[in-house]
């Protein structure tokens, strides 16, 4: 593992383009193209997630250490076509209708695509019907919803309210956040999971989706 | 336009609370600035949905708060009251609700000046509403016709203080906030976002004219706030949110150069800075707004305010009553505090500010850069760049160069982790072009521009 130390090191200082030279290196020395994503990319940001948990690293540093795993990625990608390096899982998101707050639902974004979850992002002001929509179009494993005032909070629950008129209730799991949520009301609502930090948005995915 | 190209305060120990040197004096005859601290009470709905099937209940909440927190301030003698009303979202979409809401708070404000004798004033603040198309519509469209035919409305009925937390720029400043990219950082401020101001303010300008009131002030709240509360959450380094700060009151301070004469909006904790440069007095907010949010500023964010602030607390009973109330009961308490040592001359005034400095300044580089000597630094800076995008840079420079110092001398706790974010900072700000049409060509290359349309700012 250490011949490709180079990668490793470029994807932890978040260096997209030192990555992916290192990348095509490796390829053109011969080096097995799944093993080095499982050995030294996805070593490296297990090693960037440690680091942001325990505070070594902040937002932008993890956020620069995905995109250089995704630059790292794209030589490999067509040569994985028949090998599975899918994502963890896929997240439908959005601030409710009525809110227009989004920065603390971008955080989440980045949480969840930095440890390999597909994310799609609705946006803000999402009114349950888009919801429906989309989660008939995505197919997605689970839908999350951010509210940062008292008055679209209820929003929430209007929205879940849609989606078992609809009939997509069960496809999904259902987690929620934002500065007036509670545990408490989450599970008022029906929601399946509460989280009261971005940061522990990937944890509660990755809880919901076992 | 008026461009500020000298302090109005030069010198850190007359920038201080209750004391501007061109005060406010509002229609009942309240001289903000003028030697008294006010309290400014904010206040919000308690959960539930705003809407024409709610609108009974949400006229009954505003009656109660006003009613409930006026008597409170007339039992505890306050001097008087500066009441912020900060509309939700569906009040500046149908500006009548909006505008029947400050009906229903000025017959309250009315009723406590007849039976008590209590002078308020009120404020108003729409929402930026237009945010909610992305991307947004900055200079037309329904939901800026809106958002105007409120302010409009308002200020008909009586309103006397315009405010807005505009969010011109954000588009971009977000995300350079996510990546930890200053540059990103000034071209949303003191590109994207000065434009817009000066835009907005000379629409609200016109609008204040017509009806005689006045163009209070803005906020960076959506730019230095936020970048505040991630830092709170360990998102992004204390230092790079200090310097956020410093750099927002070039954007803020646009406001003022289109006519604004305070008092500055209370989420702007960018505003000592702002009060050094203009001499218009201040609204703060700072340990009183943790029903709103946490920060690193509780107490120095007093030291050179001239209205004290509670930011927004829901309506919901607490033990001693309905928070609102609780609220303005605790703003008159600190504001008795300040006046007091007013009263008691300079020496007891500055004895006090310092207190309020001390106490905060060396635990966080957020509240350093905002001790008065800071402030009048940065502001100084400001003043003497040609232009928004230099003073940006010089603010941004400086906060670096003041955090530097302090932490080599021991006056400020910075993190060994956030150490490396100084010089990097410093790195980039130095590397910035000199002009402003080569910055803007090349991060018209960078930024995704499909997030602003980008005649509405001009580029």
């Amino acid at each position: 593992m250490d011949d490709h130390q180079p990668l490793y090191e470029a994807i932890l200082i978040g260096d997209g383009k030192a990555a992916r030279a290192a990348t095509e290196q490796a390829l053109a020395a011969g080096m097995d193209p799944l093993k080095l994503v499982q050995d030294h990319m996805m070593r490296a940001m297990a090693e960037v997630g440690r680091r942001f948990e325990c505070h070594d690293y902040f937002v932008p540093e993890l956020l620069l250490a995905a995109r250089a795993m995704k630059s790292a990625l794209e030589p490999i990608r067509p040569l994985l076509k028949n090998q599975s390096i899918g994502p963890s899982g896929c997240v439908l998101i959005g601030t409710v209708t009525g809110d227009l707050h989004d920065i603390g639902k971008n955080l989440v974004i980045a949480m969840l695509e930095g440890a390999g979850f597909e994310v799609v992002d609705l946006g803000v002001n999402v009114p349950p019907g888009q919801f429906v929509q989309k989660i008939k179009e995505k197919n997605p494993h689970i839908v999350a919803m951010s509210a940062l005032l008292t008055t679209t909070m209820p929003a929430m629950k209007t929205t879940i309210d849609a989606l078992k008129q609809a009939g997509v209730r069960n496809q999904v799991k259902i987690i929620v956040g934002g500065a007036p949520i509670t545990q408490k009301y989450a599970d008022e609502i029906g929601a399946d999971g509460y989280t009261e930090t971005a940061s522990g948005a990937v944890a509660l995915a990755r809880k919901v989706m076992a | 336009m008026n461009r500020f190209n000298k302090l109005a305060i030069d010198h850190p120990a007359d920038l201080r609370f209750g004391i501007a040197p061109k005060p406010l004096t509002t229609r009942q005859g309240l001289k903000l600035g003028g030697g008294i601290v006010y309290p400014e009470l904010n206040f919000t709905l308690p959960p539930m949905f705003v809407d024409e099937s709610t609108m009974p209940e949400v006229r009954e909440q505003y009656r109660g708060i006003i009613q409930g927190a006026l008597a409170r301030a007339a039992e505890l003698e306050a001097p008087g009251l500066v009441v912020e009303f900060e509309t939700l979202p569906p009040m500046t979409e149908h500006p009548a609700w909006g505008i029947e809401l400050t009906r229903i708070l000025l017959d309250g404000m009315a009723e406590a000046h007849a039976r008590h004798g209590l002078k308020s004033v009120l404020r108003i603040t729409p929402n930026d509403t237009r945010e909610m198309e992305r991307p947004p519509r900055m200079r037309s469209g329904p939901l800026f016709e809106a958002m105007l035919a409120t302010f409009d409305g308002c200020a008909a009925a009586g309103a006397e203080l315009l405010s807005i937390e505009s969010v011109g720029g954000k588009e971009i400043h977000d995300e350079a906030l996510m990546m930890g990219d200053l540059r990103g950082v000034l071209f949303g401020l003191c590109v994207m976002g000065v434009r817009d101001m000066r835009f907005l303010w000379t629409e609200l300008q016109r609008i204040a004219d017509k009806h005689g009131v006045h163009c209070a002030g803005d906020t960076a709240c959506g730019f230095g706030n936020t970048a505040m509360v991630l830092a709170g959450q360990q998102m992004i380094p204390r230092v790079f949110a200090a310097v956020v700060r410093a750099i927002s009151a070039v954007r803020t301070l646009v406001g003022y150069e289109c006519g604004c004469v305070g008092p500055g909006k209370d989420c702007g904790y960018e505003n000592p800075i702002l009060k050094a440069i203009t001499g218009f007095p201040m609204a703060m907010e700072g340990r009183t707004a943790a029903c709103a949010h946490s920060s690193p500023l509780g107490n120095i964010a007093a030291a050179a305010c001239d209205t004290w602030s509670n930011e927004s607390v829901q309506n919901i009973k607490l033990l001693g009553g309905m928070a609102p109330t609780v609220y303005v009961e605790q703003l008159i308490y600190d504001c008795r505090v300040m006046n007091q040592a007013l009263a008691d001359g300079r020496d007891a005034a500055l004895q006090y500010r310092k207190w309020l400095v001390a106490s905060d300044a060396a635990l966080d580089p957020q509240a350093y850069v905002l001790t008065p000597e800071s402030a009048v630094a940065i502001a100084r800076v400001i003043v003497n760049a040609p232009n928004h995008y230099a003073a940006g840079r010089a603010a941004g420079l400086t906060a670096v160069k003041l955090l530097r110092d302090a932490h080599r001398d021991g006056q400020v706790k910075i993190l060994k982790r956030e150490l490396p974010w100084l010089e990097r900072m410093q790195k980039t700000l130095e590397s910035l072009p000199a002009g402003e049409n080569q910055f803007i060509d090349e991060m018209m290359g960078v930024v995704d521009t499909s997030k602003f349309v980008a005649a509405d700012y001009e580029l």
